[in-house]
């Protein structure tokens, strides 16, 4: 696009034409790709969901747990040189920590306030978050990459190439899932929290503190948005602003999900991640690069307008 | 009670923003702008997607302010810069740029750091009719030099560096080239200027990528690239997502080399890419192989005292190309202060300041020698840029 | 005599608000707010609009920054490009944002709270993105927007884009004042209280929300026409996700119920971020996370707005004013015989 002349629009041209087809291993890597950054929205939506389901909050913080876990984990692991799974672990204690310090002080607070208030809320204590980690005394600027787990070289699968981290990714999401699908079946507590996203007001008539259960709510969503962190920050890197877009991207998988399944929203996550990609690789027309989030918005519309029919019930 | 007294809360509240905010404005109106202290006005991207190159340049104004300060002064009038933060938005930078020139009044501005922020405030400062020293790439700042009256710029013009670039290219023998560059304003710029200069040094571009700031893999797009039939990659953007470019390089397993911009000139870059930074080649000014610099170079002496003042405050290896722009810049407008007559009207030593600029000859700066003239607000011969590789984590000079 | 003037003062309030805009810019004056006032115009303009969406409506949109750049950039482009009068430029955009608003507005507006929120958020980011890659100039952005002018008068100076955009802005507050008095406005409230029971009194729910989101996003392409006439350079950077979130907690803040809650809300906001906490910016980017606490701490303690908690204020002193004196004397004497004799309840 030159500057300052009269523009026109081209959405094609003629070097896309030729790029349009895509050999097995290109599509194995942007796959791959996708699935990587996929799990990533995938473990940031769960977070929503938790949230959502029990409280009916929006949390918008939720992508600066992700960011917290990171960068603690990169202070722990690196500048105090803790070894490896202390510091991981110790990450998503102290951030799951901030999490329920959030809610304590931010949410219960704010007694009776309406959904939206507490909406803005969670906006405030995310922008509080996010620049308390930007300040000179916390991390300032810099983006920070925290040691990998398993090295770096890269890993050849079928003629595509990945990080050994992006496995570890791909696998705390699953793990992640199938521990938390348990833990809401199996578990008292979980059930208890699934009960409380059914019907709040049977759940406190059956003796269920709602209060409580908002606070695990939170430390459930922070720990898991920490986890995402540690497992996402050695492999793509992680600043004091990473957090907005991220949470941005769960925010989409979590709506996917319907804000209710741990499932459903893993695959929508997913569904972005490998949406995104995999228009990378076609690059003709409009699906290129630059227009890689686009595609990733357009197709949850979709998904939002086809079910806004069965939706129309639901209350607000 | 309880309910009064939240509802006095918030008058409370009200009652002490007001008079916070007028607190503040009292002083401003009692200074005389052009009297005892210089005011000169800075608007750096501290904050937001171009911070790594902000905070340097506020370091560096900073610490230029402390040491002349220490030794007395512009002709015995301290100097006070007044810095704000743009944070890489041009909505914000606009309004950081008015309350310069409206309520700080100040005698110039030095910045902003990005080359999108400089263009949005140039009819404000054309307007205002105050001197602009920018810290940004785009040649587009200071052409047409005709409607440029008032602005100037201290980095090399990316122009330079993709014609360093591709002369280097073509002398290494490369013909088929991919290009990947960021949407930012820097980096869509380049790929203009990419696109536009190839063919003149017998380069075929193949292929043409594109990643946003906030991405944390460009896996797809290099994926992209490895399928063609390119012989050098040419990365356009900053130090985070060159850092991440030449990461996934490397994992993707691509043995083609990684060319960037000037964009990288920065220790985060290697500290960021690790491994995958060595054998990086890109063009960036002299500072960062002072050492190597021939005594006979004119900026040798202005670089090693540069460097070593900006090392000694901030720590080893901190120094980079960025803050040495704003060194360049503030020098000049200091320059230009030294120069300036007493009892002049505020509108009277803003002009006078913007000819002085003009009119500077010869200076060794650190980003190369500036002489500017009516017809050139940038002022800096070719040759100010030399290419770099990264060998073993430390940069080396290509000769 | 006293107490007849005092008992009138909500218009004593407001004449005195008045006669300081309509003098503000004036040099003599103290302060110089005027850039910072004219911002806190157009942000109020589209806040209005926010207001009335979400306040009365209970829709929330995350995309209302959207809008405002559509506006800005067809009016700059056709104004600058095609040599169009900026006058008509900005009508053209606003025709445009409003077909627009109209043509998404029926299928999104079936949505309900939250995704309805991020449906808006999405079109946001979609309109923001093409507008980037597609728009003069890129990522960059143009300048070179021509000023508005009236015959031989161009709106060149701060001052007089000033009193523009302050005659755009109490315009669009008037009106929209004028629209939630009405029937309309009624209608309004009823869909807000229970869409259900408004449509079985025979409210076109679906028309009306539609109507409200497609004057809401007029009345953002107005005010981003006269930002971009103003700045007369306009970059994605200024609607891009953020800036959309930042209008709802500027909506939020002021206050849902009233429209006046609107200035309320983008004057305090933009208050804060842009006069006050760039004082503490010099210390290392605390301003930030003060902001952030702020916010936190006025929806914990004020959650129905700034406006709102204002007026019950100001009700309560009207009523109680004279027995100030004693009130605090009495808080006081609690406070301190609490301390004085040592925790014993006096």
């Amino acid at each position: 696009m030159k500057k300052g002349e009269a523009w026109a629009s081209p959405f094609l041209s003629e070097s896309d034409f030729l790029s349009c087809s895509m050999s097995a291993d290109q599509f194995l890597q942007y796959l791959l790709a996708g699935l990587s950054q996929g799990s990533v929205y995938a473990l940031v939506g769960l977070g929503f969901t938790i949230i959502y389901a029990v409280t009916r909050i929006i949390n918008f913080a939720q992508g600066e747990f992700v960011m917290l876990g990171g960068m603690l984990s990169f202070t722990l692991g690196v500048s105090a040189g803790l070894p490896l799974a202390v510091a991981a672990i110790l990450s998503i204690v102290i951030t799951a920590i901030i999490g329920a310090i959030m809610y304590l002080l931010a949410i219960r607070t704010a007694k009776r306030a309406s959904v939206i208030s507490l909406i803005i809320i969670t906006i405030g204590a995310s922008i509080f978050i996010r620049g308390i980690a930007g300040t000179k005394e916390m991390w300032g600027v810099d983006a920070v990459r925290p040691l990998p787990f398993t090295g770096s070289e890269s890993i050849g699968i079928l003629g595509a190439y990945i990080q050994p981290q992006v496995l570890w990714v791909i696998g705390a999401a699953v793990l992640v899932t199938v521990l938390l699908q348990l833990f809401l079946t199996r578990t008292v507590v979980g059930k208890a929290l699934k009960a409380c996203a059914v019907n709040p007001q049977a759940a406190v008539l059956v003796g269920i503190n709602i209060k409580t259960m908002a606070l695990i709510a939170f430390i459930l969503a922070a720990a898991l948005g920490g986890i995402g962190g540690v497992v996402m920050a050695p492999w793509t890197m992680m600043s004091y602003h990473s957090g907005f877009m991220i949470g941005l991207k769960g925010f989409v998988a979590a709506s996917i999900g319907g804000f209710k399944s741990p499932i459903a929203t893993v695959i929508g996550g997913i569904l972005i991640g490998v949406v995104e990609n995999m228009v990378v690789g076609i690059n003709y027309g409009p699906f290129t690069s630059q227009y890689m989030d686009v595609w990733g918005l357009v197709v949850l519309l979709a998904i939002l307008l086809i079910r806004s029919g069965r939706l129309a019930s639901e209350e607000a | 009670m309880q309910k009064y007294l939240k509802h006095s809360l918030a008058l409370i509240l009200v009652v002490a923003l007001i008079a916070i905010s007028g607190i503040n404005c009292g002083p401003e109106e009692q200074q005389e702008p052009e009297k005892e202290t210089y005011k000169v006005g800075a608007l750096f991207s501290t904050t937001g997607a171009a911070s790594n190159l902000g905070v340097p340049e506020k370091n560096t104004v900073q610490m230029m302010v402390d040491e002349i300060n220490a030794a007395g002064g512009v002709n015995g009038h301290p100097l006070q810069v007044i810095i704000y933060d743009d944070e890489t938005n041009s909505d914000r930078c606009a309004t950081m740029a008015n309350r310069l020139i409206e309520q700080d009044q100040v005698l110039a501005i030095v910045g902003p750091t990005t080359s999108g922020n400089s263009l949005s405030i140039l009819d404000i400062v054309t307007t205002a009719k105050i001197p602009l020293v920018s810290c940004a790439a785009s040649i587009q700042i200071v052409t047409p030099v005709a409607e440029r009256y008032w602005i100037f710029k201290t980095p090399q013009a990316d122009k330079e560096a993709v014609a360093e670039t591709y002369a280097y290219l073509q002398d290494e023998g490369y013909s088929k080239i991919a290009i990947i560059t960021a949407t930012s304003g820097f980096g869509a710029g380049g790929r203009d200027i990419l696109l536009a200069d190839a063919a003149a040094y017998g380069l075929t571009i193949v292929d043409d990528q594109v990643f946003d700031e906030g991405d944390t893999s460009m896996q797809s797009q290099l994926t992209h690239i490895k399928g063609t039939d390119a012989e050098a990659v040419v990365c356009w953007s900053t130090d985070k997502e060159g850092a991440m470019v030449a990461r996934d390089m490397s994992t993707l397993n691509m043995e083609i080399p990684l060319f960037c911009s000037h964009g990288i000139a920065n220790r985060a870059f290697i500290d960021q890419a690790g491994e995958a930074a060595n054998g990086v080649i890109f063009p960036a000014g002299k500072l960062l192989f002072v050492d190597e610099v021939p005594d006979t170079d004119p900026q040798k002496d202005t670089l090693v005292s540069y460097r070593d003042s900006y090392e000694a405050l901030y720590g080893a290896g901190t120094v980079n190309t960025f803050g040495g722009h704003a060194y360049d810049a503030l020098s000049m407008v200091v320059m230009a202060l030294e120069d300036l007559e007493e009892g002049l009207s505020l509108a009277e030593s803003r002009a006078a300041i913007r000819d002085s600029l003009e009119q500077i000859t010869n200076f060794a700066g650190t980003g190369g020698v500036f002489t500017m003239s009516p017809t050139d607000h940038l002022g800096m011969q070719p040759g100010s840029l030399a290419m770099i590789e990264i060998v073993d984590g430390e940069w080396t000079w290509l000769q | 005599m006293l107490a007849r003037l005092i008992s009138k003062w909500p218009y004593l309030i407001m004449a005195v608000l008045l006669i300081v805009l309509i003098l503000l810019p004036f040099d003599w004056f103290p302060g110089k707010y005027t850039t910072l006032m004219i911002f806190i115009g157009i942000s109020t303009m589209v806040t209005v609009g926010l207001c009335l969406l979400m306040g009365y409506t209970g829709q929330v949109s995350l995309g209302q920054a959207a809008f405002f750049g559509c506006g800005a950039y067809i009016s700059g482009v056709f104004s600058k490009y095609y040599s169009v009068n900026p006058w008509l430029a900005m009508l053209i955009a606003a025709a445009v944002t409003g077909v627009f608003a109209y043509v998404i507005g029926y299928p999104i507006l079936r949505l309900r709270g939250n995704y309805l929120a991020l449906a808006t958020l999405a079109i946001g980011v979609i309109v923001w993105i093409i507008l980037r890659n597609e728009g003069p100039g890129g990522p960059d952005g143009f300048s070179g927007i021509p000023a508005l002018s009236i015959g031989g008068f161009a709106f060149d100076t701060s001052f007089k884009r000033y009193f523009l955009v302050w005659g755009f802005c109490l315009a669009t507050l008037f009106i929209s004042q004028n629209i939630v008095r009405s029937r309309s406005g009624r209608a309004l409230r009823a869909i807000h209280g229970s869409e259900a029971a408004a449509e079985s009194i025979g409210i076109n729910v679906a028309q009306f929300k539609v109507k409200i989101f497609v004057l809401s996003a007029v009345y953002a392409s107005l005010a981003g026409s006269l930002f971009a006439h103003h700045l007369r350079h306009i970059s994605p950077q200024t609607f891009d996700a953020m800036a959309s979130v930042k209008l709802v907690v500027m909506a939020v803040i002021g206050g849902l119920a009233s429209v006046w809650g609107a200035i309320f809300g983008a004057g305090t906001t933009r208050l804060l971020s842009d006069e006050i906490l760039v004082r503490y910016h010099v210390l290392s980017g605390w301003d930030i996370p003060i902001y952030g606490l702020i916010l936190v701490l006025v929806m914990i303690f004020m959650p129905q707005g700034l406006f709102v908690a204002l007026r019950s204020a100001s009700y309560w002193l009207r009523y109680n004013w004279r027995e100030l004196p004693s009130i605090t004397k009495g808080i006081y004497e609690r406070k301190v015989l609490r301390l004085r004799s040592g925790g014993v309840q006096s």
